[in-house]
């Protein structure tokens, strides 16, 4: 079933203009039943498992059970992503396994939202034909490396 | 049948896709666009935040050539593509990703995606072109910068609109059209220049999961050839259309073998512990000069893997436990062995919940721990993605000033990036023969691609003209499925059975069974020959009839649909290039049986082709390899 939706969590997101999962899953599976106000994956066998409706749901109704085809029953693999990092809790078939938890960041510096995409370093010029992209040539170097790149290299 | 209404944008460039190269190509489009008073407008089948092959994540950056570090130089990074494939790559346009690539890689710092460093700063290498990183929100990270970027330059982005045609008039791209999967419309967008950047393509051969796990594909589902079918459909040549690729990882639910390989060094044996790339070392002087050239090439390292399961050697195991256990030794004291182990262990386990989370659940469920056991590895069923290790795409223009006297001719015709039909560019798994940019790499060549086709729209400022005629046309066949759907529907008590028409799903299974059993798919272990491919284009001839039959009942099939017919053909450009190509060259990714050998005297060259979509007929040409830097 990989992605399932759990009905007592899911209140269909009434609180957003649309459900987050429909809005999030990149391939178009998950629907809300309007009549019950509860989502579902409409396609199980086209579900690539990337978590994506699992990490969006606000009220984590969302979980993922392994490709019955292959996946031997009972372990479970639970995320819990904040704006800053991301908290996986892996649990074992074999109950005698202690569970494992890590703690990954998932982005570092820059809240969210405010990623500016321009001018981190000067642009070296504007002419359409040249082969300078933005931020070049010096954005090509960092503080670390001992060659200073000053142009775009050519073979 | 419900009515849909169109709508028309008109726009100065529009980037088709949602991922990395569209992302790239956003960015940098943005930036130029604002200067020039020109309009940048993207259009994306999903959401940005998770659209496209990071949709997941990713646990490295594969492509950083760290120019500046002098470790590296261009001719480093051609010298590794041109070997990986086996000779047959565009040296301009790799060595035109690898100039560009670092500063790309440093704006991902900037924006908040967290690199691995050292203790010195220095960023953590898991291979020499590849950083670790923290990837969970790669691509959300990325799509920020991009969303940002279009509101500056006061751009537009729409989502969950899914492009179906190219707009061509003459030989020049002016638009496409395409329909809202959420909404009753259907979208017509008319511009000066249109840069592909759609994906590659999945699902095109018959995977090897056989019930619910047949979306565990190791590339996305959602990748379904889009870009090939715009490009082909609209004219351009292309090249490389027989370099599938195919990834060995761990099996079933294909988790990434790359750190195992690279930063545990470990290795992989056959079940008897023997190493397959020792004991089958013999087998490397017939790929010569390729063979014995390290790295060594991902489709023969393959293939010396294939040759032990076909010798019943399975199961193939990566050694785990053994990599785990040797550099936990090499640590000074128990507890810094200790300590080096949990470190380790979380890396592992990191690297797929990043970006393969199904492998991390199959691990569970079958108790591996993997500093206790070994775990499987399997080549995967094939793939079009000319962002790794494959380089099926769109034969582009190169830019000027990597040109030498003898390429120019050849490689160069105006914008970097454009494809042989005017004001259409194509990036990323879009674009072929420039190998193993993955995502940094695919976003550099959107950036690059962006102000080749903005340099494009100065040059070319006439609004586009589209044929109004032809749009009706087309709208009239993008929504026919769901024409047939209602008129047929009420002839049977089931909707699935039904004698006039066929649903997406089972067109999907009888391509990919094709694919499979006459074009080289998991079923025959990759192997064919030309009577198998022949016999094989004669089934392809009616399942393009039948694609005249799709039936959809809502917009989500509707999807499927013309998902699928993008994916038949990007198949027969597969089929009917390993046929023209009369040899094997890639032993690992794919065996013409009746050709078992590498012909460098006759083949070392690329295959491209041609479909006229006024005749139906596909023409087939060889373009000569010239190097650059040998």
């Amino acid at each position: 079933m990989p992605s399932f939706v759990i009905p007592d969590k899911c209140d269909g997101c009434k609180a957003l203009d649309k459900t987050a999962c429909q809005y999030i899953c990149p391939n178009d599976l998950m629907v809300l039943d309007k009549e019950i106000m509860k989502a579902y994956n409409r396609d199980p066998t086209m579900c690539w498992e990337c978590y994506s409706c699992v990490k969006i749901c606000p009220n984590q109704a969302i979980e993922v059970r392994g490709y019955a085809d292959f996946v031997p029953m009972g372990a479970k693999v639970t995320a819990m992503r904040s704006s800053e990092d991301i908290m996986w809790t892996l649990q074992f078939r074999d109950k005698e396994i202690r569970p494992k938890r890590f703690k990954f960041p998932i982005r570092r510096g820059v809240a969210e939202g405010q990623a500016q995409p321009f001018d981190h370093w000067p642009t070296g010029d504007s002419d359409l034909k040249s082969p300078t992209l933005m931020c070049e040539p010096a954005g090509l170097n960092t503080d670390k490396g001992p060659v200073k790149i000053d142009h775009v290299l050519t073979l | 049948m419900t009515q849909f209404e169109t709508v028309t944008v008109e726009t100065d460039l529009l980037i088709c896709g949602g991922g990395m190269a569209a992302c790239g190509a956003a960015v940098e489009a943005s930036y130029w666009a604002k200067q020039h008073g020109l309009k940048v407008t993207l259009v994306d089948k999903a959401a940005m935040d998770r659209s496209g092959a990071v949709a997941m994540g990713l646990s490295a950056i594969n492509q950083y050539v760290d120019l500046n570090s002098g470790n590296n130089t261009l001719k480093d990074y051609c010298d590794y593509v041109r070997n990986d494939l086996m000779g047959i790559t565009r040296e301009d346009l790799v060595a035109n990703i690898a100039r560009h690539v670092d500063s790309t890689v440093h704006m991902f710092e900037k924006w908040g995606l967290p690199i691995w460093k050292d203790k010195e700063g220095n960023y953590v290498h898991e291979g020499r072109w590849q950083l670790m990183i923290n990837g969970e929100s790669y691509k959300i990270i990325v799509a920020e910068a991009a969303k940002n970027a279009l509101k500056e330059a006061n751009g537009e982005y729409f989502e969950r609109v899914f492009i179906t045609h190219p707009l061509v008039e003459g030989n020049k791209c002016v638009g496409a059209v395409g329909f809202s999967v959420r909404e009753n419309k259907f979208y017509v967008f008319k511009a000066k220049a249109t840069l592909v950047a759609m994906g590659g393509a999945v699902h095109v051969f018959k995977p090897r999961s056989t019930g619910e796990g047949f979306g565990r594909s190791w590339y996305p589902p959602f990748n379904s050839g889009a870009s090939a079918f715009f490009t082909i459909y609209g004219g351009a040549e292309m090249t490389c259309q027989e370099v599938r690729f195919i990834p060995v990882r761990f099996k079933d639910a294909y988790g990434p073998v790359g750190a195992w390989f690279l930063l545990f060094k470990s290795i992989a044996t056959n079940a008897h512990g023997g190493n397959y790339m020792k004991e089958n070392a013999d087998e490397l002087a017939k790929w010569d000069p390729y063979g014995h050239v390290k790295p060594a090439p991902a489709n023969i390292r393959n293939w010396l893997m294939m040759l032990d399961v076909m010798d019943g050697k399975g199961p193939i195991y990566m050694q785990t436990a053994d990599a785990i256990k040797k550099i936990s030794e090499e640590a000074p004291d128990e507890k810094a062995a200790a300590k080096k182990l949990k470190e380790l262990e979380a890396e592992a386990w990191e690297d797929f919940l990043d970006m393969t989370i199904s492998q991390a659940i199959l691990w569970a469920s079958s108790n591996t721990e993997p500093e206790k056991k070994p775990s499987e590895i399997m080549a995967c069923e094939p793939y079009f993605i000319g962002s790794h290790s494959g380089a099926s795409g769109a034969w582009v223009s190169g830019p000027e000033d990597l040109q030498n006297g003898d390429t120019k001719e050849e490689y160069f015709w105006g914008y970097p990036n454009m494809t042989t039909v005017g004001g259409m560019f194509a990036a990323g798994d879009a674009s072929g023969a420039s190998s193993h940019k993955f995502s940094s790499g695919s976003f550099t060549e959107g950036r690059i691609s962006a102000k080749g086709a903005i340099s494009y729209i100065v040059d070319h400022s006439e609004a586009p003209q589209v044929d109004a005629a032809k749009v009706e046309a087309l709208k009239a066949d993008v929504f026919k499925p769901m024409e047939t759907f209602e008129q047929f529907k009420g002839e049977t008590t089931d909707p699935d059975v039904n004698p006039n028409y066929i649903r997406p799903k089972q067109f999907m299974y009888r391509l990919q069974k094709i694919m499979d059993e006459y074009s080289a798919g998991v079923s025959t272990q990759f192997k064919t020959n030309d009577m198998l491919l022949a016999k094989g284009l004669e089934l392809m001839t009616f399942l393009k009839e039948d694609a005249g039959n799709l039936a959809a009942e809502n917009s989500n099939e509707l999807m499927r649909c013309w998902e699928d017919v993008h994916r038949m053909y990007q198949a027969e450009a597969h089929m009917r290039s390993i046929l023209f190509r009369e040899e094997t060259r890639w032993p690992g990714y794919y065996f013409r049986a009746d050709k078992p050998n590498i012909d460098n005297d006759n083949w070392l060259a690329f295959c491209n082709t041609v479909y006229h979509s006024n005749t139906g007929e596909w023409e087939m040409k060889k373009r000569p390899v010239k190097y650059l830097t040998v």
